[in-house]
């Protein structure tokens, strides 16, 4: 008899330790940064393998620690494209971006586009777009924290928002950029630690049970009885009448013991607990179609029941190919950097580590179809990492890999939501809260507070997506509007103000119209976690992934846009050119360098 | 007397500071070399990225292709995939530190 439950204990000690760390290893840069440039961007005296494991641990977020698991166990071999697409995407950052953007000077994305541009139009709409971005990118964060303390204690959902909001507000408030950099270089090695030991262990156990196959040819069944909380109310698909035991609301009818689940939809309401025999299929949220063995490893079958699976591969692998370079929380990272060269190298460590870590991720989804895939009745899939030692190991090795999975996710909250709370914290201070207050340092902890409020309180509505789905979505926005900004700004002289505002509103105003429409909208349509995009039809795949259709229109309006105003291209462009792809240590007029801020 | 009619042989570094036709040529060749290399490298990786579900389609019978139990499309997307993209990367910040350095000499001389 296996349930959903855990002893409470570990997690919040797994937890509190993190935070302590987080902490601590934060003082420890707070008594070195003491300026403003400090803060912002550490002074610029960070080494590529630093700065690497640095990137790498604010990139690293839910949406790679839990989600790409969780996205497996449901939709199968095509889900390793994100990860593929996640890494791919630094690689058209070097070819690119890395190195011009560093010797631009720029400490964000706006000072970019001011230097490039000598426009504060454009600078403005490019922090709107920091902050927009920035925001959508929080949002899952703080979900999946409250999701994973939710999985492993049982606490309410807003507790582990409110901790991982509380612990980077501390964090953020009082060290700024250098602290987080040693923060987040060690939890990247906390990371990749807490996502690759579990995995040798968890694989012994498996090979001990007789190496079960994942893609064996049945749909997904339980091994044993297990229990099932529903937390929220869900609509289920039943192909197979399954007799199980419950407690609570079947198809608005009180149930107190055995009940035969008919074929059909059945609707089980929040608050129920459904037991599910040994040996018995899984029924499946609504909008996921159970997969047999084949369907779910074989690439493009469409398992999980999502319609158009090539177009939507396809966009998704653009979005993420061109949109990692518009994250504005790695981009920050890369002034730390001392000059272009050391930029380039950074990144290709980035993708070494990368690959390192996300070579152990799928394993997760695999075993969760053998050993958890009672979670695609609840459609809470998310939690499959956190879940798997204590289905597949005995005590006490269950309790201490739980432990250290608990460890990882956090860090991966704390992370990237410091990462991004620095960026967008940033942005709002220098570009939006100027001039209102005396100093910069106050400007830049207001903006933080800013920037971690909105997102959680966001959170507290239940949006129904899944992790790497409304990350997928900020990725998408990020290549409508940074991308063409970034690749036509270092590489095209003609690019004018006209042109850029243009393509910066129609990329942003499609392809974020497209991602409220789907979490707004999409979600109506379904009930579960899995749900971004399951409205039916063209549309909604269009909708749900629409890289494919703006990433093209904004570089088209932008390059148009700038060929009707070619009189208007910036007189000093030629010195910007020198400045950002001639090597440092050769002296040239560059034009003037930029004030700190 | 020859020698007052050419014009004076003056450094590149001084002819991209004062942005002549000929510091322009140093820089838009410098450009040219880096983005085209940058464009081929990103094409030959996308072709090969997106070439591949495509090969299962066509070839179904490649998706139940195993090896050391892991099947082919799982193996190839899950780990082979890596290394490759961290050779191409290597490959692309040699190349680009060399044509900065041949620029760097080139323009330097005097």
């Amino acid at each position: 008899m296996v349930s959903t439950d855990t002893a409470a204990w570990p997690a919040v000690l797994s937890v509190i330790l993190v935070a302590v760390a987080t902490l601590g290893v934060g003082a420890v840069g707070l008594r070195l940064s003491r300026t403003t440039s400090d803060f912002y961007v550490a002074s610029r005296m960070i080494g590529p393998r630093w700065n690497a494991s640095a990137i790498c641990g604010e990139y690293l977020s839910a949406a790679s620690f839990l989600g790409v698991a969780g996205l497996v166990l449901t939709f199968g071999v095509d889900i390793l494209w994100y990860p593929v697409g996640y890494t791919a995407g630094y690689l058209v950052l070097l070819a690119l971006v890395a190195a011009p953007l560093r010797r631009s000077g720029a400490y964000t994305l706006p000072d970019f586009a001011e230097i490039r541009l000598a426009s504060r139009t454009v600078r403005r709409l490019a922090s709107m777009l920091v902050v927009g971005i920035g925001w959508l990118y929080l949002l899952p964060q703080f979900q999946g924290a409250g999701l994973a303390l939710r999985t492993v204690t049982g606490a309410p959902r807003w507790v582990g928002a409110l901790v991982v909001g509380v612990v980077v507000m501390l964090n953020v408030v009082a060290g700024g950029m250098r602290s987080v950099t040693f923060v987040q270089a060690f939890q990247f090695w906390l990371k990749l630690t807490a996502i690759a030991v579990p995995v040798l262990i968890l694989a012994v156990a498996w090979q001990s049970d007789g190496a079960p196959d994942p893609s064996r040819p049945q749909p997904p069944t339980v091994r044993e009885a297990t229990t099932v909380r529903v937390p929220d109310t869900v609509r289920l698909r039943v192909d197979e009448a399954v007799p199980v035991t419950m407690r609570g609301t079947l198809d608005g009818v009180r149930v107190d013991g055995p009940v035969v689940l008919e074929t059909g939809r059945r609707v089980v309401e929040g608050g129920s607990e459904v037991t599910l025999p040994a040996g018995s299929v899984v029924p499946h949220v609504e909008s996921v179609r159970a997969a047999d063995g084949a369907t779910w490893s074989q690439p493009l079958a469409g398992a999980g029941g999502r319609d158009h699976p090539t177009y939507r591969l396809y966009s998704l692998l653009l979005a993420l190919f061109f949109g990692t370079m518009g994250l504005p929380h790695v981009l920050v990272r890369f002034y730390t950097n001392p000059d272009g060269r050391a930029a380039r190298r950074t990144t290709l460590v980035v993708i070494g580590l990368l690959g390192a870590f996300y070579v152990f991720t799928p394993f997760y989804g695999a075993m969760g179809r053998i050993y958890a895939p009672d979670l695609l009745l609840t459609g809470r899939t998310d939690a499959v990492v956190l879940l798997l030692p204590s289905r597949m190991l005995p005590e006490p090795w269950a309790t201490g890999v739980s432990m250290l999975l608990v460890a990882g996710a956090f860090a991966a909250f704390l992370s990237t939501s410091s990462g991004l709370t620095v960026s967008v914290a940033g942005v709002l201070s220098q570009d939006l809260l100027r001039g209102r207050l005396r100093s910069t340092v106050r400007g830049f902890r207001l903006g933080a507070v800013l920037a971690v409020a909105v997102p959680i309180v966001l959170s507290f509505a239940t949006l129904r997506t899944s992790l790497a789905d409304t990350v997928g979505l900020a990725f998408a926005v990020a290549a409508s509007t940074f991308c063409p900004l970034l690749v036509l700004g270092i590489w095209w002289r003609g690019l004018t103000k006209a042109g850029a505002v243009a393509g910066l509103v129609v990329g942003g105003s499609l392809a974020s119209g497209a991602v409220l429409w789907t979490i707004v909208f999409g979600a109506r349509f379904t009930d579960a976690a899995t749900s971004v995009g399951s409205s039916p039809g063209l549309l909604g795949a269009l909708l749900a992934q629409p890289a494919a259709w703006t990433v093209p229109t904004a570089f088209a309006v932008m390059v148009g846009v700038s060929l009707l105003t070619r009189r208007s291209v910036p007189k000093s462009v030629g010195r910007t050119m020198v400045r950002l792809h001639t090597p440092e240590r050769l002296v040239l007029d560059r034009g003037p360098s930029r004030r700190e801020p | 007397m020859a020698a007052a009619t050419r014009p004076p042989n003056r450094p590149p570094t001084r002819e991209i500071d004062e942005q002549t036709d000929i510091g322009e040529v140093y820089m838009r060749s410098l450009l040219r070399a880096q983005l085209r290399r940058g464009l081929t490298v990103l094409a030959v990786v996308a072709l090969f990225l997106a070439a591949l579900p495509l090969l299962f389609t066509v070839e179904p019978r490649l998706a139940s292709v195993r090896i050391l139990t892991v099947p082919l499309p799982w193996l190839l997307l899950g780990v082979t995939i890596y290394p490759l993209l961290l050779a191409a990367s290597w490959w692309l910040v040699r190349a680009a530190e060399r044509t900065e350095r041949d620029f760097a000499e080139l323009v330097e001389r005097n």
